[in-house]
């Protein structure tokens, strides 16, 4: 990453953060319903990724922590933000909500909330990239605990038996749901579970973008050049409970202490600063920016789009008029 | 029109789709070098190779989901399931993330997988390899579910599920691969919703699906020759959605109603029909329809008792007298 690149990539993850937090907001004042899962803490782990793979080209699926993954491939924020708010303009018509994203346009593939579920998806995905003899990868975002799921040991093993090409990225934040990674899992570090599959598998610090960064691309470069799948662990945190109905009482404060040293936005930011290629005035000036644009932009479009209509509850369920359900057009 | 076999009308309908659009892939457990264990795919990996007729490791879940993650970029699917009792473990990917994806995507995407499968009591196979499924499947929003009683709905019926966009569950049955019957020369496309009439009748109609139909068959052929009973039979090859409005034509007609099916009788396909009757055609009735079902009992492993536990042609036969006060 150059410079610039860099500054984009420290601009996107700082709206991320403040995107969530206003998510919060949302949520406490009821606009937002359901359930609520944030991703502060975590925004190196998307943002390294997607910028060694190729946003809205290469196909991306994720579990239900997925409101970054579908901006970041591309996604219109208003629309994610629409979405939340339950509205017809929502990214999926407010049908689906915060755990279910989708923008195929933007081949952002779903938030999907059966843990582990994905997985399999992600493999199919590989398959059909594969038989139609296209340059793209698919690449399946999951937490830690989504490997303690039968999907996960069946998927791998396919993916590997059948070369396809496919990138899976854990995202280890160390807690399922609320038990701590260890508390649920015999073997804690992710990747050695994938050495049983004959998959190169990496861990890496989940809060250095420019790490995440550099390990993705030898992720990508492998599962692109027809090498079959790779399995990249990412070794981060999230700042809120698991949901918003999650008090967080499980974790020690000096963990969450420890962690909060280590924040993503605040590394890449003073590393840029210690550089001389940004100053804490740019920085603050950017920050506002992306408030000014969540207040005025994003919330009074997701505000005043209209919900989607209640005649149409039965729309999407099957097909409209699929000439096969009547035996072809006779 | 020729005469063959049920599982040669399904291989001819894989054949046809997969020499037609190149997305067509059949996937399962021992499809491909093996044949299939019902010999639907018989052939087929020496034609179409190993990309296209996959043999998949023994992971009913997953490769069920492969298949539908698959079809979001326009795959077609053929999917077996080897036994409907392993789909249990499949439920996950194909009514969570198959029947949902479409709605929930506000119809961005959509999973357009064929998934077939075996299910019914057959030769002492136990409990755990007897399970009748349709009617988990025929209540989930998003699934079209048809269940094929001959050679030519099978063939005709796996044809148009290739190619529409929903997903489609296929409810075959272990004992009727071998059932002979006419399949049209030319290509055939079976529609995906509605019901046939199996038997003209005017006293009663014996409603059935997949084997039933044959045991519903079987008993109006006594009535009649016993009991001068011309009974009506009506096939419900498509399960969900259920045909309302052939269910209520017929009863209009005769104004008794029997259901036959091969399931235990709670929340079956017998409750959803009568279920329909009294919504669509309460005041044509003039008995109280009954059901005709499987015991309430995991299928024992003991010839004797497997017997007792599933209905048959003669506990039709005895219904219908029942119920006309015979």
């Amino acid at each position: 990453m150059n410079s610039a690149d860099k500054k984009r990539v420290l601009r996107e993850m700082l709206f991320a953060r403040r995107f969530e937090e206003r998510c919060y907001e949302a949520y406490v004042e009821r606009k937002i319903g359901g359930f609520l899962h944030l991703y502060p803490g975590q925004e190196a782990c998307v943002h390294g990724v997607m910028e060694a793979a190729r946003p809205g080209h290469d196909y991306v699926i994720t579990g239900y922590r997925d409101h970054i993954h579908a901006i970041k491939c591309g996604c219109d924020p208003k629309a994610v933000m629409a979405e939340l708010f339950g509205k017809e303009t929502g990214c999926s018509k407010g049908r689906g909500g915060s755990m279910h994203l989708f923008d195929v346009a933007h081949r952002f593939m779903g938030g999907y909330a059966l843990v582990g579920g994905p997985f399999p998806l992600a493999v199919g995905m590989a398959k059909a990239i594969k038989m139609k003899g296209g340059d793209e990868i698919a690449i399946c975002f999951l937490g830690d605990a989504a490997n303690n799921q039968g999907t996960f040991h069946e998927s791998l093993n396919m993916a590997a038996l059948w070369k396809l090409p496919v990138l899976f990225v854990c995202e280890n934040n160390l807690y399922g749901i609320g038990t701590r990674i260890d508390r649920s899992t015999a073997v804690v570090d992710q990747y050695k579970r994938v050495c049983g599959y004959g998959i190169p598998a990496a861990q890496e610090d989940g809060q250095d973008v420019e790490k995440v960064y550099a390990a993705a691309r030898v992720a990508v470069e492998h599962v692109r050049g027809g090498n079959g799948p790779y399995f990249l662990e990412l070794l981060t945190y999230r700042y809120r409970g698991h949901s918003m109905s999650d008090s967080n009482a499980y974790r020690p404060k000096e963990e969450e202490r420890m962690w909060s040293r280590r924040d993503p936005i605040i590394i890449l930011r003073d590393r840029l600063i210690e550089a001389g290629e940004l100053t804490m005035d740019e920085y603050k000036r950017m920050d506002d920016e992306i408030l000014h644009e969540i207040e005025h932009e994003i919330i009074p479009f997701a505000e005043q789009s209209p919900e989607p209509p209640v005649e149409e509850l039965e729309r999407y369920v099957l097909a409209e008029n699929d000439p096969w359900v009547r035996g072809g057009a006779r | 029109m020729a005469v063959m076999m049920m599982w040669e009308a399904i291989r001819r309908a894989h054949d046809e789709e997969m020499a037609r659009d190149p997305l067509v892939i059949a996937m399962g457990e021992d499809i491909g070098v093996a044949g299939g264990t019902y010999k639907a795919t018989q052939g087929l990996y020496d034609k179409y190779g190993p990309e296209r007729v996959i043999d998949t490791p023994i992971s009913e879940n997953s490769f069920t989901g492969v298949g539908i993650g698959a079809s979001f970029l326009g795959v077609r699917p053929i999917i077996e399931i080897m036994s409907v009792n392993f789909a249990w473990l499949a439920l996950d990917q194909i009514v969570n993330t198959a029947a949902k994806v479409r709605y929930m995507s506000g119809g961005q995407l959509q999973a357009p997988v064929v998934i077939r499968s075996p299910g019914g009591t057959a030769h002492q196979l136990g409990a755990q390899h007897s399970a009748r499924m349709e009617k988990v499947f025929m209540g989930i929003a998003g699934l079209r579910v048809v269940t094929p009683s001959n050679p030519r709905q099978a063939y005709g019926l796996l044809k148009s599920a290739v190619r529409c966009d929903d997903p489609v569950f296929i409810n075959e049955h272990e004992l009727m691969y071998n059932l002979k019957g006419e399949v049209p020369d030319e290509e055939y496309f079976h529609p995906l919703e509605g019901s046939e009439v199996a038997r003209e009748g005017r006293d009663v109609t014996l409603f059935g699906y997949n084997i039933s139909v044959h045991w519903c068959l079987q008993a109006a052929e006594t009535l009649a020759r016993e009991d001068g009973i011309q009974a009506e039979v009506v096939d419900l090859y498509a399960l969900s959605p259920l045909d309302r409005e052939g269910i209520r034509r017929s009863v209009a007609k005769t104004h008794r109603a029997v259901v036959v099916e091969e399931a235990e009788a709670p929340v079956g396909v017998g409750a959803e029909v009568m279920a329909v009757l009294n919504e669509e055609c309460f005041f044509e009735l003039d008995a109280p329809p009954v059901r005709v079902s499987a015991a309430m009992v995991p299928i024992p492993y003991n010839r004797r008792l497997e017997k007792a536990a599933i209905p048959n042609p003669q506990r039709v036969v005895e219904a219908v007298r029942r119920l006309l006060g015979r």
